[in-house]
């Protein structure tokens, strides 16, 4: 579990995010919605220390994390996975050194077993065959899943996806939300999704936090979400005419 | 004001990139990684801009010296001064500020703004020296090889249009290059060329490592890293010319 205590942070002088209070649950997807330049970013990245928050706190299990030296940070790091927007592979490397990455810099593991971890993640993302491409011969969908597998490949307990279907066609989009919600059962970690597709919100939400301008304007999950009366969030939810045919059904 | 903020943040930066590495296997990985992109790939545009260019100062030296008590050993001479005083150290490090420089910062960009630096720093690596440390190293110790080796072929190319030309006989050529030579101007030459290295990699390790936007901005800031480092070097020669010459 991760409790977001009154953070907020600004950048010269433009508050980005105004005293955001919440939690993201154990074994479950936690999903951050919002429109475009809302914040979603911002507060992941200051959930992984990113940045520094002007105010408050996060707590990863109990454990303060937020006024730890990069030194200590490491220690809960360790636990980590992110998955970045643009997947943030590294360029020169293939997908099989991208994903051992990780494990290179925070085990002691043997070579063969770093191979045999590597080979897991690769097949649990379905991308049996892909060790020795290198992330300009992959496809978008492709990037994400080797990202996905770079951010498992240390079996954490906590999983940031930021935007993690953004420029993908609806149907990979799926495959990729249903990757991550079955990753986030079998490992029971505690998930937080930034994401602004209404597919994913129904799908997959269990718990939705929508941030409004920077602030946290209404939490709940993805049966509330169809009902709720909040007019700002009703804006965002029935802002496609998919959704807006779906209001009328019900 | 402004200027003075960027000297602060660059000096933090270099704070971060002089720490010892974590991982020592994978800092030599990186720095041989360096010395290929960085140095041996300069090879080739060096040694055509010297070979050259010594051509060119020795026939300006022949055709210029009309006056009859003006000894032909000056061309040589005067070659050899040219190419190890400021050709090779100063030119050459222009040159290579805008080959070498230029890729390091939209490198380095790149990765900012794609969030492969995020990415480093969430796995629980320094990316300021994972990055910028190697860059740094392989430039000061791959630079001085590439402006010795362009001393010999600037020389080289000096001798070369003699011969060609016929206006000096090759052996007058050679006593001139080894007429008068005192051997601290090679020491000099490396100072400087050590000083320029150090700024062209880290001028240029902190404009990529500072981009924020996207590729827009890792242009600006690629182009940036060129002007900085090229008016840091020029600003430097005079320096440390004034500093060891005088
Ligand atoms: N590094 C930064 N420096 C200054 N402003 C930033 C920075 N990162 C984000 N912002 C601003 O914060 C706001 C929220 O951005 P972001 O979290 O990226 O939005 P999104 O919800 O689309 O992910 C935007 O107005 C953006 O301009
Ligand atoms: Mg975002």
């Amino acid at each position: 579990m991760i409790e977001v205590k009154n953070i907020s942070k600004s950048f010269g002088g433009q508050q980005v995010l105004n005293g955001i209070e919440t939690t993201f649950e154990k074994g479950k997807t936690n999903l951050i919605i919002g429109q475009s330049g809302s914040g979603k970013t911002v507060l992941m990245k200051c959930c992984i220390g990113l940045f520094d928050i002007d105010e408050g706190e996060i707590n990863f299990d109990g454990r303060g994390f937020s006024g730890l030296g990069e030194k200590k940070k490491k220690d809960i790091r360790k636990e980590m996975g992110v998955l970045f927007q643009g997947g943030a592979l590294f360029d020169s490397f293939n997908v099989e050194e991208n994903v051992m990455f990780p494990l290179n810099m925070f085990t002691k593991m043997s070579l063969e077993e770093k191979r045999e971890r590597v080979n897991d993640v690769l097949n649990r993302v379905n991308l049996p065959n892909a060790h020795k491409k290198l992330p300009s011969e992959l496809s978008g969908g492709m990037i994400k899943r080797v990202a996905i597998a770079r951010a498992i490949s240390l079996r954490p307990q906590y999983l940031f996806c930021d935007e993690p279907n953004s420029g993908l066609d609806p149907k990979t989009a799926e495959v990729i939300d249903e990757l991550i919600s079955n990753l986030t059962e079998q490992f029971n970690m505690t998930t937080v999704i930034n994401t602004h597709d209404m597919n994913s919100v129904l799908q997959i939400g269990q718990k939705i936090s929508y941030l409004y301008k920077g602030n946290l304007w209404w939490e709940g999950s993805n049966t509330e979400i169809m009902h709720t009366d909040n007019e700002e969030l009703n804006d965002f939810v029935f802002s496609t005419e998919l959704t807006r045919r779906l209001k009328v059904k019900r | 004001m402004k200027i003075i903020a960027e000297m602060g943040e660059y000096a933090m930066l270099m704070f971060q990139a002089f720490k010892r590495p974590d991982k020592g296997r994978v800092f030599r990985r990186q720095l041989m990684m360096d010395f290929q992109d960085l140095g041996a790939n300069s090879i080739g545009i060096v040694a055509i801009i010297s070979v050259f260019t010594g051509a060119i100062i020795a026939m300006q030296t022949a055709y210029n010296m009309d006056n009859p008590l003006l000894s032909l050993k000056l061309v040589g001479f005067s070659t050899r001064q040219m190419m190890i005083l400021e050709f090779s150290p100063t030119i050459i490090s222009l040159i290579l500020a805008g080959k070498v420089g230029s890729s390091i910062a939209s490198e380095i960009g790149t990765m900012r703004v794609t969030e492969q630096i995020d990415a480093l720093k969430v796995m629980g690596i320094n990316p300021a020296n994972y990055l910028i440390l190697p860059k740094i190293t392989a430039s000061v110790i791959y630079n001085p090889l590439l402006i010795i080796f362009s001393m010999f072929l600037g020389i080289g190319g000096g001798w070369l249009a003699c011969i060609v030309t016929g206006l000096v006989p090759s052996s007058v050529y050679i006593e001139g290059i080894q007429s008068w030579y005192d051997p601290f101007t090679i020491t000099y030459a490396l100072i400087k060329t050590v000083v320029f290295a150090f700024i062209i990699s880290s001028i240029s390790g902190f404009k990529g490592y500072t981009v924020s936007g996207g590729s827009v901005e890792v242009g600006r800031n690629s182009t940036q890293a060129v002007v900085y480092s090229s008016i840091l070097i020029i600003i430097f020669d005079l320096i440390l010319t004034q500093l060891l010459l005088v």
